[in-house]
């Protein structure tokens, strides 16, 4: 009886989600009285598996088998299924992500599992085991009863502290036993975004409105965005409109991000937008109109016209990074 | 070939949220009902995909109560051939998918949202593709059908990836599936109530969650507001009061 933790790799490393994912599960791990297994599946070094082993996983199973890298859902739902059966792990948690999204709801119905996606900060019990999600789009919060005997999660990112908890961490070579027949999803492109922060990752956010006028007034955000390593995003009219692309969208129907600190220029904070940001620690505003209801949700604004801002902000972090 | 598009009854994404009965339960008063929006460029997708020739109809079916035919009616009156209302109250995502697997077994695409825009719960897609024992692929944001077979979109982690997949298949939608959704023409609003619009009773199945109440987030403090002329010492604040910069 264990907690079992799906981290995955990004060309064959962690990431701040993988540790957190760990804490997560060790957290939960300490709770049930109960150990810790990661499971990894990819080209991982050694060194890199035992780094779980600060966040309190006790043991790793170790999958390398190229066949996986097609993140054949079916394929990759079955074997994280066979290395919950082989461990008798009694709660599974995968990241609320693109890949977790994909296997967990496949993973319930091969376990009889019951399943919660999106889960936030620590459970609130695990007896009866109730967990806490947001609803409605960020709108509001549900705490939700698993009733099943194997419990399936996927964590929101930066709902909880990375917590460091040294334990001495086993490698396990492990293999599924996964048939040729079960991958029948066929790669025929793979296009990488480089050289730029991933919305996901990014701790700082600069976000941009209706009022930036058109596309051609990006080259202040974007040197924002440089000076502070910060991810790019836009509002719906923005992206609909060709001024950005489509991946940076946040709100409702976007992305939904959740950073420490936000910019928001020229946005108004329509409730759909506000939906994609409202788990950001801080939010910035800065708009013409006093009245924007994007001053209702932000923790700092400006009331006022953002060219005239944004070269002040500019020079403002220049300053604190000198 | 035949497409299946699963279809989510939600309250209008500008709704004010309420709870009644202690937080126990979401207000429905005064609430105006739409599709899913992911559920709704789904659609807009499949009436694509059969404008371009190869597809034989496209249902649409729903988890619900009476309540919910208007929504269905509005998919019927965008172009879908035919619909199924399975006559439930959704429980939760494993029930409303062993519902859905009733009626799913005979497409070649089945169609669902990332998730719904009520309960978020991004589980039914997946799940029923296990129940049917069927392909998946999630995160999709463009699906195409080539000489039988599917070429489809879909985000990984850091970018895009373009895979194909043999029928039969259900992919999880998301933005970019399609761009605007469609509205329905009158002549559209006419048909629409001609078209077969299928009850079926709910099948015995106990929901794996359950709902215990809900609560709304804190109330934020005020907005701190700096003058526009002075805006670096809004960097100076982040940097030094909130410790952000």
């Amino acid at each position: 009886m264990s907690v079992l933790v799906y981290t995955e790799n990004w060309e064959g490393k962690f990431k701040k989600l993988s540790y957190e994912l760990a804490s997560f599960a060790s957290a939960i791990a300490k709770e049930m009285g109960s150990t810790v297994t990661a499971l990894s599946i990819g080209h991982v070094a050694d060194d890199e598996l035992k780094s779980l082993g600060k966040y309190g996983v006790n043991k790793v199973l170790n999958v390398q088998d190229n066949r996986f890298e097609s993140l054949d859902n079916k394929a990759v739902a079955d074997a994280i299924a066979k290395a919950v059966a082989s461990e008798g792990a009694k709660v599974v948690i995968l990241a609320h992500n693109n890949e977790g999204k994909a296997f967990a709801p496949r993973l319930t119905v091969k376990l009889n599992a019951g399943l919660v996606t999106g889960v936030i900060g620590a459970p609130v019990s695990v007896e009866p085991f109730v967990v806490k999600k947001k609803v409605f789009t960020q709108k509001a919060f549900a705490k939700i009863q698993i009733k099943t005997d194997v419990k399936v999660l996927t964590f929101a990112q930066n709902s909880f502290d990375v917590v460091e908890n040294q334990v001495d961490t086993v490698i396990e070579a492990f293999d599924p036993q996964i048939g040729d027949d079960e991958f029948t999803t066929k790669v025929n492109e793979t296009n990488k975004i480089t050289g730029k922060i991933l919305l996901s990752d990014a701790e700082i956010v600069v976000s941009g409105g209706r009022g930036m006028k058109g596309p051609e007034n990006w080259a202040g955000l974007e040197e924002m965005g440089d000076l502070l390593g910060a991810g790019m995003a836009c509002s719906r009219p923005v992206s609909d409109d060709g001024w950005r692309p489509k991946e940076e969208h946040v709100g409702q129907t976007g992305k939904i991000i959740a950073p420490n600190l936000y910019f928001a220029f020229g946005i108004s904070g329509a409730i759909q937008h506000v939906a994609g940001v409202s788990s950001s620690k801080f939010i910035v505003a800065v708009n013409k109109d006093p009245e924007a209801p994007i001053f209702e949700f932000a923790d700092y604004g400006i009331v006022g016209d953002v060219f005239k801002v944004i070269p002040q902000f500019i020079e403002g972090i220049k300053e604190i990074k000198s | 070939m035949k497409i299946l598009v699963l279809i989510s009854n939600v309250p209008d994404t500008t709704t004010k949220i309420r709870f009644t009965g202690d937080n126990k339960a979401f207000d429905t008063s005064g609430v105006q009902w739409i599709i899913n929006p992911w559920d709704e460029l789904a659609l807009t997708r499949a009436l694509e995909i059969k404008e371009a020739g190869g597809v034989e109809s496209i249902t649409v079916a729903n988890v619900g109560t009476a309540a919910t035919e208007p929504t269905l009616r509005k998919a019927l009156a965008v172009g879908a051939d035919d619909a199924i209302r399975i006559d439930a109250e959704p429980k939760d995502a494993f029930y409303v998918a062993s519902q859905l697997a009733q009626i799913a077994k005979d497409y070649d695409l089945i169609m669902s949202g990332i998730e719904s825009s009520d309960y978020n719960g991004a589980g039914v897609g997946g799940m029923l593709a296990a129940m049917l024992d069927i392909h998946s692929v999630s995160a999709v944001s463009g699906v195409s059908l080539e000489n039988g077979a599917f070429t489809v979109q879909r985000d990984i982690d850091g970018g895009n990836q373009k895979v194909s997949v043999s029928a039969p298949l259900l992919v999880v939608v998301q933005k970019g599936i399609a761009k605007d959704p469609r509205i329905p023409a009158m002549r559209g609003i006419m048909m629409a109530r001609k078209k077969p619009l299928n009850v079926i009773p709910a099948a015995a199945v106990e929901a794996r969650t359950e709902f215990l109440g809900y609560e709304m987030p804190e109330a934020k403090a005020a907005c701190k507001m700096v003058d526009e002329d002075n805006a670096k010492e809004l960097i100076r604040l982040l940097h030094e009061e909130a410790k952000v910069l």
